[in-house]
Order: C-alpha cells, then sequence, then structure tokens
C-alpha cells in the first residue's frame, strides 16, 4: 500500500487549479476525497506524474437553491448532501442515493463530484444524476459547458469530461408537485457498491396517470443508464402491480448485463427486475403523498 | 473453586487491556522503530505454478536506497525449510522453503526478498525485480488432484495425496446392515481467510558484540517461535530473543512459523542493521495461512424412530501446496470431532489429505472442530428431514445422558463431563422454539420463508495432553510476589485478544487477597517468561491459568507458614483477605499482606527449614482435553424474491464451565458467532482454475458488517471441568463452531418445504435465490404463494 511518487500541488482557486490542469493535463490526476484514486495509488494500479489536490478551493464546496435548481459545488461530501435539509426536502432521492454510499468515514470524505468524474459502474450517484436529469457542469480555462446527465456516462470508468476540465458542479432540477422519487440499492457485500442500485422519479397527472418517468440503473452494466423501455411502458398510464411488474422487468432489456462473482448477469436482471419494482413504488407512493 | 475469597473472579470486569488499546498508545511491532532500520519486502510469484528460468536482481540491486536484493540462491541453503510440527504416518513430505527453490507451487509465494532504507524506495526497487517464470499446469480442486492424470505440485512426489487417515470405532459394517434408514448428505466448507485486523509483521535486531538476535513478530507462539527461529538459522537458541508485542487478533493464523520472520532474522545478522517487514493485506490473503477447506461425504445408518446406529465419513482436506506448522494435523480434528455430541456406537472416518497449487491451510478458529460440528449437525438435520422427526426431537434422542460421563467415543476420546440436554432444553426455552415453529407454520402459509435452526456441540479444548499434541500441550507460569507486595505473574501464554491480563489477574488477585491492580501479567517476552507452548485451541485458561493457580496454591501455602510462625497460629487457620492474612478464629490474629512478604525478603524470621523469597514456578500437564458444549438456535427471513437472508434472532446457551469474567466469555461468543455469520454467508477464497485468488481484496471478500449482526442473545449452564482445579474449560472457538450449523439449518429449514434438503456456504444470495428457483421450477418471483 505505497504509492509510486508524483508531484503533488494543492491549488488556492479554481483559476489556478485550471492552470495547473491546463498544463499537466493527462499526465495529472484531480485529488477531491481521494477515496477511489488513493487505494488505486496505493495498489499501484494508478501512478499519476501529478496530483492536483482540489479539496481547498472553497467555492466548490456546498448546496444552493437557484433558479429551481439544487447546485451542489463538487466537492460536497456525501455526508453533506445525505444530510442536507435543502436536499432532504427538495429531492429526497439523491439523500437517500448519499446515505447508500460506503461506510460514514466514506462519506465524511467523498465527494459529489469525485464520484461522477471517477464513473464506477457500481456507484450509486450516477443512478440518481440520470434518473433527475441532472446537469454536470465542466470548466476549462476556457468556460464552463453543461453535460446532461444522460450524455456524462460513456464507459467504463469513462465520462465526456476532457483532460484539460474540472467537474465543478451539478445542477439538478427540483421536483414540482404530484412528484416522488426513490434509491433502492442491493449491496456488493465486500464493497458496499451497489450489485444493482435503481434510481426512479414519478410523476402523477391527471387521474393518477404517470405524467413523466424517469429510471437510473447502476451496477448492472459498463456505466450506469436510463431504462427507456421501462419507462415507455409506464408513460401516461395509471400504475397498478401488475404495470410495475412488467414495467420492472424490462429494465435491463438490450442491456449488455455485468456478471462476476458477486452477482451473474443472470442474477443481476432478477434483481434489477425486483429492485426496480421497490424503487417505482416508493416513488409512485411519494408522488402520491405517501411516506415510502 | 478454591479461591481464598470472591472479589473479582466470576465478575464481569472490564477488560485492564482496554485503556491503553482505545487510547492508541499501545504497540504493535508495526509501532516499533529502531535506529538505522531497514525495511523488507517479499517478491511474490504471480503464478500458481511456474518453473523459475531465472531471476534478474542487477536493476533492483542499483536501485537508490536499496541495501540487499536475495534468492533462494544466493541463500544457498543458509535458511532451513518453514517447520511442520505434525506428523501422520505414511505422510509425503512436502515443507516450504523460505523463497521458492526453482519452482513456484501457489500464487503469492516468494521468490525474491529486497531491503531498503524506505518503504518507498523498497516498492519502487522490487517493480525492478524480473523474474522469468515457465508456467506449469495447475490443480486447486482437491477431488480432482487426486486423480492420476493431474497435474503432481511436487513433481518428486508420486501423488498428490500427502496422506490417507482412516479410523474406525465399533463395527460399522454391522450397523448399516441393520438400518432401517440410510441417509446420505454430501458438504463443502469452504476455504476462509482468518483476517486477523492487525496483519502479520516483525522486526529482528542483531547484536553482533552479544550475538543476540532479538524478534518481535505478531505471534501466538513465542517460545516455539524462538525454537524454530533457532532451529532454521543454526543458531544458539540461547541467542534468540523473541517478543510479541500487542498481537490484533490471530485466529489461529499466528499459531505458526513463517518465512519472513527467518528472512528478516537472517537479513539483520547479514546487513548488520535491523530488519522490518510489515504485510500488506493483500498478501495477507495470499501468504498467511488459510482456513477449512474440507469436502465431507457422510452416511447414517439410523433406524426409523431415529436412532443413530452408525455414521461413515468421507473427507477430502484440501492442504495447499506446502506444510505450514500444523497443517497436516487440522483434519485429523474434524476426525476425531466427528461424533459431535450424540452416542455414535459404530464410526469410520476417511480422511484424504492433499497438495493443491494453493496457499497452505492451517489452524483456523476451531481448527477441524467447527468443520467435523458443522458435518454432524448439518448430518442430524439431514436424518431429521428424511425421517421427518424435529431436529430438536431427534437430537435430545441421541445424547448420551449426564451420568454418562466420562463418555469414550468411537474416535477414542473421553468427553469428561456434560449436560447437552440441559443446554438444549435452555436454548430451546429462551428461543421459545414451540412458539417460533408455530409462527413459522403460519408464516409459511402467507407465503413467508421463515427458518429456524438447531444445532448442538461439543468441541474439544484446553488442548492438551502432551501425548496427544505435536509439540507438548503443557502450559507454563512463574508467580513472584515482590518485595513491595505486588504480585507479577509470569505466563508461557501469549495472548492476541483473549483478555488474559484481566482473567488471570481476577484469580490471582483473589487467592492472594489482594487487589487486581496489585498484579501485573507478563506475557510474550522469551526473556522474562518461562518456556510456553502459547495460546491456541482454547487452552489459556484452563492450562495456562492452571499452571498460575498451582503456583499461587504455593506461594499462598507459603505466606500462610510465615504468617502463622509470626502470628504463632496454626497456618491451616489462617485466610488471606483484603491484604491481611487473617486468623479465622480470632480475626484480631492479624497480620497486613506486605508484612508476611517482607518477611520472606527480610528472611530473619522464617520457619525453620523454609526458604526466603516468594517465588513458584509450574508446569502444567493436564490429564485430558476439556469438552465444553452447547446448543444454538437461530431464526432467519429469506426474501423469496433475491435470496437475502435477514437474521431474525441468534440465542445461544453454551457451558464452557466455571466462569471467571462473564464479560470476557460473551465476548468470546459473541465474536466467535459473528465470524461464523462471516461463513455461512459471505467468506469464502476463491481460487480459479488458474490458481488465482479472485476474492483476494476486502472489497471483494466480504466480511460481515455490524449492520448485519442482530442482537444475539447467550445463556449459559454451568458443568465444571475434573480434568483441571478451576473447573474451567474453555471458550476461544464455541461460538464458530455451534453457529456456523445453527444457521445454515435455519436457512435450509426455511426452504424445506420447497424441498430444498441442502446448500453450500457461503450462504451467497445469488446461491439462495437459485436453490428458490430451481425448487420453485422458477415462479418464485412471480407466484407469492408457497408450492
Amino acid at each position: 500500500m505505497i504509492p509510486a511518487a508524483f508531484e503533488y500541488f494543492a491549488p488556492k482557486n479554481l483559476d489556478e487549479a485550471l492552470r495547473l490542469v491546463e498544463r499537466h493535463g493527462d499526465e495529472a490526476k484531480l485529488l477531491a476525497g481521494g477515496h477511489s484514486l488513493l487505494p488505486l495509488m496505493k495498489l499501484r494500479l494508478s501512478a499519476p506524474r501529478y496530483v492536483i489536490d482540489i479539496g481547498r478551493i472553497r467555492a466548490l464546496h456546498g448546496v444552493r437553491e437557484e433558479d429551481g435548481r439544487l447546485v451542489i459545488g463538487a466537492l460536497t461530501t456525501h455526508h453533506d448532501v445525505e444530510s442536507s435539509e435543502l436536499v432532504r426536502q427538495r429531492c429526497l432521492l439523491l439523500a437517500e442515493a448519499a446515505a447508500e454510499i460506503g461506510d460514514v468515514q466514506v462519506r465524511n470524505r467523498g465527494t459529489v463530484g469525485g464520484s461522477l468524474a471517477h464513473a464506477d459502474p457500481a456507484a450509486d450517484y450516477p443512478a440518481a444524476m440520470l434518473a433527475l436529469e441532472a446537469e454536470i457542469v465542466a470548466t476549462s480555462s476556457g468556460g464552463s459547458r453543461a453535460i446532461p446527465a444522460g450524455e456524462f456516462f460513456v464507459d467504463l470508468l469513462t465520462t465526456q469530461l476532457r483532460p484539460d476540465e474540472i467537474l465543478t458542479e451539478v445542477r439538478v432540477p427540483v421536483a414540482g408537485r404530484r412528484s416522488g422519487g426513490a434509491y433502492r440499492k442491493l449491496h456488493q457485500p465486500a464493497s458496499g457498491f451497489a450489485l444493482v442500485g435503481v434510481a426512479a422519479r414519478v410523476r402523477l397527472g391527471e387521474g393518477e396517470k404517470i405524467e413523466s418517468v424517469a429510471i437510473g440503473m447502476t451496477g448492472v452494466a459498463a456505466h450506469a443508464y436510463r431504462a427507456a423501455t421501462a419507462e415507455q411502458a409506464l408513460a401516461g398510464k395509471k400504475p397498478g402491480a401488475k404495470l410495475l411488474g412488467e414495467a420492472a422487468g424490462r429494465v435491463t432489456e438490450g442491456v449488455d448485463t455485468l456478471g462476476d462473482m458477486h452477482g451473474s448477469a443472470g442474477y443481476r436482471r432478477a434483481v434489477a427486475t425486483v429492485y426496480a419494482r421497490r424503487a417505482l413504488e416508493a416513488a409512485i407512493a411519494r408522488a402520491g403523498g405517501k411516506t415510502a | 473453586m478454591a479461591t481464598a475469597t470472591k472479589k473479582y473472579v466470576g465478575k464481569p470486569l472490564k477488560r485492564k487491556e482496554d485503556p491503553r488499546l482505545v487510547q492508541g498508545i499501545a504497540h504493535y511491532v508495526d509501532d516499533l522503530t529502531l535506529p538505522g532500520m531497514l525495511h523488507m519486502g517479499v517478491v511474490r510469484s504471480p503464478y500458481a505454478h511456474a518453473r523459475i528460468r531465472g531471476i534478474d536482481t542487477t536493476k533492483a540491486r542499483s536501485a537508490p536506497g536499496v541495501a540487499a536484493v536475495l534468492t533462494a540462491e544466493d541463500l544457498a541453503g543458509a535458511i532451513g525449510p518453514v517447520p511442520c510440527a505434525a506428523q501422520i504416518p505414511d505422510m509425503k513430505a512436502a515443507p516450504r522453503p523460505v523463497l521458492a527453490t526453482g519452482e513456484v507451487r501457489f500464487a503469492g509465494e516468494g521468490v525474491a526478498v529486497v531491503v531498503a532504507n524506505s518503504p518507498y524506495t523498497l516498492r519502487d526497487a522490487m517493480e525492478l525485480v524480473d523474474v522469468d517464470y515457465d508456467p506449469l499446469p495447475v490443480v486447486v480442486d482437491p477431488e480432482k488432484a487426486v486423480r492420476k492424470d493431474a497435474p503432481r505440485v511436487h513433481e518428486e512426489l508420486s501423488d498428490n495425496a500427502a496422506y490417507r487417515w482412516e479410523l474406525e470405532g465399533g463395527d460399522v459394517k454391522k450397523a448399516f446392515k441393520q438400518a432401517e434408514r440410510v441417509v446420505k448428505l454430501r458438504m463443502t466448507n469452504q476455504r476462509l481467510v482468518p483476517m486477523a485486523m492487525e496483519g502479520r509483521g516483525v522486526l529482528a535486531q542483531y547484536d553482533r558484540g552479544d550475538q543476540r538476535l532479538t524478534l518481535w513478530s505478531s505471534s501466538q507462539i513465542p517460545h516455539i517461535l524462538r525454537t524454530q527461529i533457532a532451529a532454521m538459522l543454526n543458531f544458539p537458541e540461547y541467542g534468540v530473543y523473541v517478543v510479541v508485542p500487542e498481537v490484533g487478533g490471530g485466529f489461529g493464523s499466528k499459531l505458526n512459523v513463517y518465512p519472513e520472520e527467518a528472512l528478516a532474522c537472517y537479513l539483520a545478522m547479514k546487513l548488520g542493521k535491523p530488519v522490518k517487514w510489515t504485510e500488506g493485506r493483500r498478501e495477507n490473503f495470499l501468504a498467511t495461512i488459510h482456513g477449512r477447506d474440507e469436502i465431507c461425504d457422510m452416511e447414517f445408518a439410523v433406524k426409523r424412530d431415529g436412532t443413530l446406529l452408525g455414521m461413515r465419513a468421507k473427507i477430502f482436506a484440501d492442504l495447499g501446496a506446502y506444510y505450514q506448522l500444523l497443517t497436516p494435523l487440522i483434519p485429523t480434528l474434524t476426525g476425531l470431532m466427528i461424533c459431535g455430541c450424540y452416542k455414535l456406537p459404530n464410526v469410520r472416518v476417511e480422511i484424504t489429505g492433499v497438495l493443491t497449487n494453493k496457499m497452505s491451510t492451517d489452524a483456523y478458529r476451531g481448527a477441524g472442530r467447527p468443520e467435523a460440528t458443522y458435518f454432524i449437525e448439518r448430518g442430524m438435520d439431514a436424518v431429521a428431514a428424511e425421517l421427518k422427526i424435529d431436529p430438536a426431537e431427534l437430537r435430545r434422542k441421541n445424547f448420551p445422558k449426564p451420568e454418562d460421563f466420562p463418555y469414550a467415543t468411537a474416535t477414542g476420546l473421553i468427553y469428561d463431563t456434560a449436560n447437552y440436554q440441559g443446554a438444549m432444553e435452555l436454548a430451546l426455552k429462551q428461543a421459545e422454539y414451540k412458539k417460533l415453529r408455530r409462527e413459522q407454520a403460519a408464516a409459511r402459509k402467507k407465503g413467508r420463508l421463515l427458518g429456524i435452526g438447531v444445532a448442538s456441540y461439543v468441541e474439544i479444548c484446553a488442548l492438551g495432553p502432551s501425548s496427544a499434541m505435536p509439540a507438548g500441550g503443557w502450559e507454563s507460569a512463574t508467580v513472584r510476589i515482590e518485595p513491595t507486595g505486588r504480585v507479577r505473574v509470569l505466563t508461557g501464554s501469549s495472548p492476541h485478544g483473549q483478555g488474559e491480563e484481566t482473567s488471570f489477574a481476577q484469580i490471582a488477585a483473589d487467592m492472594l487477597g489482594v487487589t487486581m491492580d496489585d498484579v501485573i501479567i507478563v506475557h510474550g517476552d522469551t526473556s522474562a517468561v518461562p518456556y510456553g507452548i502459547g495460546t491456541f485451541g482454547s487452552r489459556t485458561l484452563a492450562v495456562g491459568g492452571t499452571a498460575m493457580y498451582r503456583c499461587l496454591e504455593n506461594l499462598r501455602d507459603k505466606l500462610l507458614k510465615i504468617a502463622g510462625h509470626l502470628l504463632e497460629e496454626d497456618p491451616a487457620k489462617l485466610v488471606l483477605r483484603d491484604k491481611r492474612i487473617v486468623s479465622k478464629r480470632d480475626p484480631k490474629k492479624s497480620l497486613p499482606f506486605g508484612e508476611a512478604v517482607a518477611a520472606a525478603y527480610t528472611a530473619k524470621s522464617l520457619p525453620p527449614g523454609l526458604e526466603p523469597g516468594l517465588e513458584a514456578t509450574n508446569f502444567f500437564e493436564p490429564s485430558n482435553f476439556t469438552f465444553p458444549f452447547g446448543t444454538h438456535v437461530a431464526v432467519v427471513e429469506v426474501d423469496r424474491e433475491t435470496g437475502d437472508v435477514k437474521l431474525l434472532k441468534y440465542v445461544a446457551a453454551d457451558d464452557c464451565g466455571n466462569v471467571i469474567n462473564p464479560l470476557l466469555v460473551e465476548g468470546q461468543l459473541q465474536g466467535g458467532i459473528v465470524q461464523s455469520i462471516g461463513q455461512v454467508f459471505f467468506e469464502e477464497a476463491v481460487y480459479d482454475e488458474q490458481g488465482q485468488l479472485i476474492s483476494g481484496e476486502l472489497t471483494d471478500y466480504a466480511l460481515p458488517h455490524a449492520a448485519d449482526i442482530p442482537r444475539i442473545e447467550t445463556y449459559h449452564t454451568v458443568t465444571p471441568t475434573p480434568v483441571n482445579p478451576m473447573g474451567v474449560k474453555g471458550v476461544g472457538e464455541a461460538g464458530t463452531i455451534g453457529a456456523t450449523p445453527t444457521l445454515v439449518n435455519a436457512v435450509v429449514d426455511a426452504l424445506a418445504h420447497l424441498g430444498v434438503r441442502h446448500m453450500d456456504m457461503p450462504l451467497k444470495r445469488e446461491r439462495v435465490w437459485q436453490t428458490i428457483q430451481e425448487a420453485t421450477g422458477g415462479s418464485a418471483g412471480k407466484a407469492r404463494k408457497a408450492r
């Protein structure tokens, strides 16, 4: 557990950090909470020449509400998200997902931006961001761009971020009335990552019909994804046990499912269905004003 | 128990050890630093089986900060092989060299050792050692390994069957002829990683002037280690000093002698500087002994009414590639304990110890007994299911009665004393067994999968009479009452979490009528304490504690003689109480404890013929093992959609004889049961076909978390043993022995009405889910009704 040698920078503000990123690009790694990067370095699976510790950049911390959106700084810890009154009131799904990450120590150090940028195929936030239709803001010295969550995750540990960009914040639309969301997760018992994680968001409309629905899936494939066919099966319909069961049965349709010693592809598909149904049931109940 | 007073013994006192541990001011090996200290690292084979064509160390040698790089060739036989103390008739030789010589036989075997001036330069240099491997065929499955066409782990051996061990008692053939039913079951007890929180660690220092070699090691057996290091290095034992500081858990994994211990000593001597090696977690997975890994085919001959007539067990034990200290011995303990706590007059056990391209197995908490108990207790449930008898009733019917003790088993053991039914009835009552069965029936009607597991166990503790132990089974103690009246206890037992600084102090304080603060327990330093055997096999209190007890009796009698002389009172009429020596018939006739002690040292007024000083040494040789027992009950609910198992209730009724400190007993039981929860639901050392340990990181090897553990209720019956004067039996392993079959029985019971008869551990969710799918024809996820 001894890393290879590296050069360490601790920029105090974003501009300084961006200049370093621009200069060292491919040979540099950004250090936020360090809960993915440091273990990889200690196992010498990753040996970056430069480590740029962005932890001191105050501006990237914290949650605020702005124009009907929650704006979450990239360095906001999982614990801050989980325990934020604002997040709990406006977006319970996100607080639920944060609360399911790792353990207390991990949640006290790990950050939203770090987790999203790392894009572990079994991380919790990606599913939540997809279901919430969040935007992920990437900043370079040339300016900022907002990447829709649906486009952000490209492949295993691969995102739309360029080497000269820093993930600075996440913008999450605040749900209106008659909306509800939930995150349900089956833990991989050793790592605590999701064997299957399902984020579901539902808005009910006229006649208790599902007006809009989004389902984010993690742990199942090489990267987090939206379960589009399941969403289509639900849209505009009145939810009932039969409909939810059928729709949940489609969440892995057309997906190249992961399989490993913790769960075969077949098992993951089976529990993905179960957890999707459970997440949808909870989201619908919440949309209808019930606690779940 | 014959202590003068009972101020401490029997009380749930907090551990004397804990303040320094919880404050972080205790010292483990890795906390030690010596001037000029160098760091050692072992370059390990990525292959499970390969010929070493060559090792190029030139680059590593010239890397900055590197003091030495050595291979087996450089050692040229300077260090003997890893010792194995176990001898089984006709056993093939499979000694482990300290560095691979010509061939590697498991992934993780050391091929070179690097020494550098910091952990960082060390890691960099280790990457520069270039080993040219020629991969050889690999064998990982013990049943395949004994086939004629299997690749051989050791080319020079005729095959991979290290030994065959057979034991028969009674007339097994006849029993099976008379059987009204024969019940068969095949079971696997999977391979586990002991996973002590503190990995292994070694620091060696050589003083050229005194020719004194000091080895600090995280070990359970300081003296055996000293003797073996002296032998491996061909160095006089009087020049070797082993010190065991704080040990962060062992579970048997540190009841061993490892290559790194000898290598660090050799290098410290060669380089003239202290050498430290601290194991990484990955190394701990690969190169510290593993536990269990036995496959058992068991067959019962029974009468329709549930009477057991006989049993056959055929066991394959995976030993790994080499023998560590006790590798071949452990499976034979399974054989000896295979009858469990039942009248089983006719038994045949056949064990094949098999060599494979994996890390060695050896003693892991319970060492052979959890396997035996698991097999017999799963077997009992299979018999109960086959005969449609309640599993508790079947056990009740076959227990020997309290008056049958001492009870001779068909495997040749003499169980000391027990009341198996007493402990079982207590567990059943506390768990409300009858009510649970009613709840289960109601739950099943609603489609819920509720399971109740019962298992009874007997284990073998206080290891043990020397006649039955490879390296002696006694234990030693010296007790010295110092001139100021403080008591120094030197024990040959060397704890790694057992809390003997507390329990031994309780006994000593009560025996001498002083306070616990007046007593210090010294252990683990071979230059301070008399030669000892070590801590394993739930022996510390029963054997090591008894050695101390004998010393205390001796000193108590001497003090009473001195006091009798000074007080002009018959010593038989005196007692030690509250730091005074008091006459029972005339309380006014008394003497401060300290005055009697001082008199022993000033030696001016001693009874004629009595030697000065207050020191006693005892080597206690037990006449038999002890056999603690108990019954555990577990209640689980299975999620039929996911196979997830919720542990709803756990009740344990254990009997470890007299209890010195109920809090320590509770801790041992809770910890052991949690470790079983690990084996049953989470843990497995998985080697793939190429011999790669694929569950070799904590991100893949799951351990139980606090949130997985229900409230564990513990109860006790007390049946003191006649084997030692305190009537204590041992409790260090009981939890892992009783809980494993209890939990599996519960999960199988939850699915019994679906036709499920057995599942192998670990009961991971997918395995349980798959079993439900197969039993219900794939309808479990949809139909919510029971079949």
